[in-house]
């Protein structure tokens, strides 16, 4: 079984999507020739042809817009924002059509479609290269929204996204695209949709983040299980429709939850889990749901980067605190 | 060839029929049957009617806001009308003659009118795209189903239909350059009615003609008397001949005009004068069609007349039906959003039904 970096497990989920069928294309700005800006997309124009894997004019608007076309006659378009920041042109197409087509004609057009790009802090890039901004799409009625945090994740899931009937936003943590390697199956699998995964299980509190976040969120756990704690961690995996089963019970179980995001926090994917969580676990909570997190600021520039993301230790205490209220 | 011979960056203006239905330019009326003319001004008499009466029936409170497309009737039905069976069109919202052409049934249309989204749920073999509110948006979409034709072998052609003011959209721009870029087989309609609501077209934009802007994208384009009917088939029979035969896009500005309001909303007084309103009046496409009709002893008044009154019948009676059959269940807010319902939305509808059942069993 080879052993693949994140980067590496997009590019094969694609390959043995386009190779199973044939109404799979790929495209974007830098995707076909070049490979995409991360080589995420390398070597499928050598494979599939140049009427695959196409190469576009810089406009995000018709990225997104021509994919809504796309699917209506008949193809699968996976497209490429080339960075989370320039997803913004494309967000009136997104918002008002993508999300929408299905309801609005009564499930006569439906949208199989993903809409894929590298999002997040910590790769000290340029302004506009660094967003997370999850809640914004997880907050538009009619698509989904998943976040891989592993290599074998996220061959899982993409290919999911690409079978799913559903226009699903799929955004990879590009911090992580290279931090590590797992063992990746050659064969075909998908991870559903809208399930969360217990990573580690545990008694004294819920750990939940995703994405590049779980990385710290970890190494936090580790830490408290150094000191003795049971940390439970949960990567969400997906952001909408995301699993308030597993969370529930998760956190009916320990009784305290730190929520770990990279987004601003204010109306943040936090925000409504803890609601949930508050509405449905009321009694059970032992301390208030916590939440550590992108500050309400515009993210800054990488010198300042250190202090915006959140950290393993950021997380340790915030942990510490909730186990330590009113005991 | 018609392209070619009205370049738009001369100001010229392509017209077969002039205002009283005499064919002046004689060498390039298309070869239409005397079959496919009636039909092309039964479909005009019929949009006309049913603009009138819908106008009508929100006045009396029975409608909810509509857009009429009257004076618009030769530009979407001249244009409509060289498409295949196979072909797709992409609608804005003031196409209703070109949805009448193409077989959309009069039910669905009130009904999306009427305000329940089943009536854009077409029949399979109908490949038009519901209606598209936010400006320009949907050309993306023409390009992208044409795209697909291509990719796929095929040889489809999309139509697809927007405003003068779209034209100042960032999609327009979007759209033109990469259906140009990719050669996809693309006819967009511009329905230059000269106004975006209260704006009119010579503030839009500085360019003299919208055909033009065609010219930087490397497209062809063409502006064309749209109250002309037999000058918008010739310039779109052009234009979708060479769509299908791998010649990419073409723009036609249809040169024509709103006369009515922009919609059941808006009150045109507000912006432009009577003397206008009454010189375009003179320019009715339907007028002048009729005209040419009558003086070639195609139909009779008396037909005409017969049909308008089968027309009012109809729409009367149909939207009677709309009217009773309307009402939407509280599932069908939630059953269409993803192809299977999700937890979450199962819950809120869930929520919802418990509220309606307390209020059932009288609020206890």
């Amino acid at each position: 079984m080879p052993e693949l970096n994140l980067l590496k497990a997009v590019n094969l989920a694609l390959r043995q999507e386009m190779r199973r069928d044939e109404r799979v294309v790929v495209y974007g700005e830098d995707v076909g020739y070049e490979g995409g800006v991360f080589r995420a997309t390398e070597g499928l124009q050598q494979e599939f042809g140049e009427h695959r894997s196409m190469d576009t004019p810089l406009a995000e608007s018709a990225i997104v817009g021509t994919a809504v076309g796309m699917a209506i006659n008949g193809m699968i378009p996976v497209v490429e924002m080339q960075f989370g920041g320039f997803v913004y042109p494309a967000f009136n197409q997104i918002i008002s059509h993508v999300a929408r087509m299905r309801n609005r004609s009564r499930g006569r057009y439906t949208l199989p479609m993903v809409i894929r790009f590298p999002y997040g802090g910590g790769i000290r890039a340029l302004e506009h290269h660094s967003e997370s901004m999850e809640a914004l799409f997880a907050h538009i009625p009619g698509i989904k929204v998943v976040i891989p945090s592993t290599p074998y994740d996220a061959k899982g899931l993409l290919s999911s996204a690409i079978r799913s009937p559903d226009p699903v936003i799929f955004m990879e943590p590009k911090r992580i695209y290279r931090a590590f390697k797992q063992e990746v199956p050659e064969d075909d699998y998908q991870i559903p949709i809208g399930k969360a995964k217990v990573e580690q299980e545990g008694t004294d509190i819920t750990l939940i983040a995703w994405g590049a976040m779980m990385q710290e969120t970890r190494k936090a756990a580790a830490v408290l299980s150094e000191k003795g704690l049971s940390p439970e961690v949960i990567d969400l995996r997906t952001i909408s429709p995301y699993d308030s089963e597993t969370l529930v019970k998760s956190v009916k179980k320990t009784g305290r939850v730190v929520i770990v995001h990279e987004e601003p926090r204010s109306f943040g994917t936090g925000s409504e889990l803890v609601t949930m969580l508050t509405e449905k676990a009321f009694l059970y909570l032992e301390a208030p749901p916590a939440r550590v997190t992108g500050f309400s600021t515009i993210i800054p520039l990488p010198r300042g980067e250190q202090h915006y993301l959140p950290s393993t230790e950021r997380i340790v205490m915030k942990a510490l605190e909730t186990i330590q209220f009113l005991t | 060839m018609i392209f070619e011979n009205y370049n738009p960056l001369e100001e010229k203006r392509f017209q077969v029929m002039d205002e009283t239905g005499n064919i002046v330019n004689p060498d390039l009326m298309p070869n239409l049957d005397e079959k496919t003319i009636i039909r092309m001004l039964r479909t005009m008499l019929q949009a006309r009617e049913i603009d009138l009466k819908l106008v009508m029936y929100q006045r009396q409170g029975r409608m909810l806001t509509y857009a009429p497309n009257i004076g618009q009737e030769a530009a979407t039905i001249g244009s409509i009308s060289v498409l295949e069976k196979e072909d797709w069109m992409v609608p804005a919202y003031r196409e209703l003659g070109a949805m009448l052409w193409r077989g959309m049934p009069l039910d669905k249309m009130f009904t999306y009118w009427y305000g329940n989204e089943r009536g854009s749920h077409m029949a399979e073999d109908l490949k038009i795209l519901p209606v598209s509110v936010p400006i320009a948006s949907q050309l993306l979409h023409a390009v992208g189903i044409a795209w697909a034709s291509k990719l796929k072998g095929t040889t489809e052609i999309t139509i697809t239909y927007f405003g003068d003011g779209a034209t100042s959209q960032g999609d327009f721009s979007e759209a033109m350059n990469w259906a140009a870029a990719y050669q996809t087989p693309v006819l967009f309609i511009c329905q230059n009615n000269q106004f975006a609501i209260s704006m009119p077209r010579s503030k839009q934009t500085r360019a003299h003609t919208l055909a033009q802007k065609s010219v930087a994208y490397g497209m062809p384009g063409i502006q064309v008397d749209g109250n002309d009917v037999f000058a918008m088939y010739a310039a779109s029979m052009e234009a979708a001949e060479r769509a299908r035969t791998g010649g990419g896009p073409s723009l036609i500005e249809a040169y024509t005009y709103r006369m009515g309001a922009h919609t059941t909303s808006d009150d045109p007084k507000r912006y432009r004068s009577d003397e206008e309103l009454d010189s375009w009046k003179g320019k009715d496409p339907i007028a002048r069609l009729t005209k040419y009709c009558l003086n070639k002893k195609l139909v009779s008044e008396e037909e005409i007349e017969t049909w308008r009154k089968e027309y009012i019948a109809e729409v009367d009676q149909v939207f009677k039906q709309v009217e009773q059959n309307s009402d939407m269940k509280p599932e069908e807010i939630f059953e269409n959003m993803y192809s299977k319902m999700t937890p979450q939305l199962q819950e809120e509808l869930d929520d919802y039904k418990n509220y309606l059942a307390w209020k059932e069993r009288g609020q206890q």
